[in-house]
């Protein structure tokens, strides 16, 4: 298992070099991204940043405005899969290299990581601390009008830690581990 | 102005009480209960060094210290806030409500709980976690003389996990004991890491669906080290238990040997023609506790 440092925006070539099973430790912006702002991208408004090479989070933080500036309490992964109807669009459309989530995605989004050149990052679910404390700014926000949690947050992080579960040449960690457990679990059926 | 709303204005000044409930909150979504801290620490012990699942019980140990030390939400989706509360006959269950209802308001103001509450037609978030059903009240009331409440945050990534299911089923079996033990496996395997794992299961056999659904929620407010006094229910949870381990899922679907920390099983009487199995999946950030309040609102002892 190595671990790789990886900086936004990120070039196509470097995705390449990833497999399932590296950490990662990434430095720069990321935006979250979650079901709202996929929802509204899919039925045809374009993202208000430009996404090319970058990393969209997963995430429905708790932020808190202090003075003029935002600040961020709380800010671990969501739940990704609702997001396979979409994500693979955004892969297409908009050159994201990565995203960050928790639990993995399904077989179109696999298909484009493939195809795209990105991978699927996944971050610990709950450990909302330990990301929060990766994240060093909070730099600006679109589309608060989907709620707080459903809007793009501009973010800065420094060795925000995630492993590589789904890479650009067709491997999943999830497919793997469903496929290995479903059998052990027939096996042990009552 | 009734005799109720009398009693109350007389015995439960509303500070107190208001000061009370926003404490639990916090430390709800902050304190990470010390049953749950030692189970889900203990079991970095199992996990292979330096593979992914100890990665993941490592990060999940720090994150539980970060959380307590800096009073933050331990996890940012601070779910649905469901209120248990046992109370004392002719106590003002309506003025509880309205106070701890406030107490939601003002701790989501301090960021101890994300803006959570959504109109489900039109998307709008309510912005301070009130709207119809939320917050979440189950009142009961009880022969003691004074007041429990108790505090759960069930976030919705492991409430999407629930399943409830009807036997018999074709791939599950009958309605016995197998049966109930398969549907609870397939379970686990569906949920593989969505529900944030390692992952503990409140479960309700029998009952209607709302009931059976709401009753296995009502399991996860057990000790996760206590036993069942039911020996065939107990059994029946060590099983699950050991099975689900030996599946490999794993930490956050990772693979690995720790996929339950526990299992908690309860019946409710069913009709002759249903038998459901409902599940309540709860991830590793299991939020949940809760105080003894005079009826002056003041805590005597926290729970937990």
């Amino acid at each position: 298992m190595a671990l790789v440092k990886l900086a936004t925006p990120i070039d196509e070539a470097t995705i390449r070099t990833l497999h399932v099973g590296d950490s990662v430790s990434i430095t720069g912006r990321l935006y979250t991204g979650r079901d709202a702002v996929h929802h509204r991208i899919h039925t045809g408004t374009r993202p208000p940043v430009d996404l090319e090479g970058q990393i969209i989070y997963h995430c429905g933080p708790v932020m808190v405005k202090e003075g003029d500036q935002w600040v961020c309490k709380a800010a671990g992964p969501t739940t990704s899969s609702r997001e396979e109807p979409y994500q693979w669009e955004v892969m297409r459309d908009y050159k994201i290299r990565g995203v960050i989530g928790k639990g993995g995605m399904g077989e179109k989004t696999l298909a484009a990581c493939k195809e795209y050149g990105a991978v699927y990052l996944h971050a610990i679910g709950g450990a909302a601390q330990v990301c929060a404390a990766s994240i060093k700014r909070v730099d600006g926000v679109d589309w608060m009008d989907l709620g707080s949690p459903e809007a793009i947050w501009h973010l800065w992080v420094e060795d925000f830690m995630a492993i590589v579960t789904m890479d650009s040449h067709g491997q999943s960690l999830h497919k793997n581990v469903f496929e290995e457990s479903k059998a052990r679990i027939e096996a042990m059926k009552a | 102005m009734s005799a109720t709303a009398q009693t109350i204005d007389r015995i439960s000044p509303e500070t107190t009480l208001f000061e009370s409930i926003l404490e639990l909150i916090r430390r709800t979504s902050t304190q990470l209960p010390d049953d749950v801290v030692r189970a889900v620490t203990g079991a970095r012990k199992n996990e292979v060094e330096g593979s992914n699942a100890d990665f993941a019980l490592n990060v999940i140990g720090c994150n539980i210290g970060l959380a307590r030390e800096g009073s933050l939400p331990l996890c940012q989706d601070t779910g649905t806030i469901l209120f248990y509360v046992h109370t004392p006959a002719g106590y003002d269950q309506l003025a509880f409500e309205e106070i701890a209802t406030e107490a939601v308001r003002t701790a989501t103001k301090k960021g101890y709980l994300r803006q959570n509450s959504v109109d489900s037609i039109t998307g709008k978030n309510t912005g301070d976690n009130t709207g119809p059903g939320s917050p979440v009240f189950h009142f009961h009331q009880w022969r003691e003389p004074h007041v429990e409440v108790k505090v759960m945050l069930k976030g919705g990534g492991c409430e999407n996990m629930n399943v409830q299911y009807s036997l018999p089923h074709p791939a599950l079996g009958d309605r016995d004991l197998n049966g109930v033990e398969n549907a609870i496996l397939d379970c686990v395997l569906q949920a593989q890491g969505q529900g944030c794992g390692p992952g503990i299961l409140g479960v309700c056999i029998g009952g209607d669906r709302g009931t059976g659904y709401g009753f296995a929620k009502e399991q996860l407010l057990r000790l996760l080290d206590d036993a069942n006094p039911d020996p065939v229910l107990a059994e029946l949870e060590e099983r699950v238990v050991d099975k689900a381990n030996q599946s490999g899922i794993g930490p956050m679907g990772f693979g690995g040997k720790t996929t339950l920390l526990a299992c908690k099983i309860g019946t409710r009487n069913r009709l002759p023609a249903s038998f459901f199995v409902s599940i309540a999946y709860m991830c590793w950030a299991y939020r949940r506790r809760g105080a003894e309040l005079d009826l002056s609102g003041n805590v005597t002892e926290w729970l937990y």
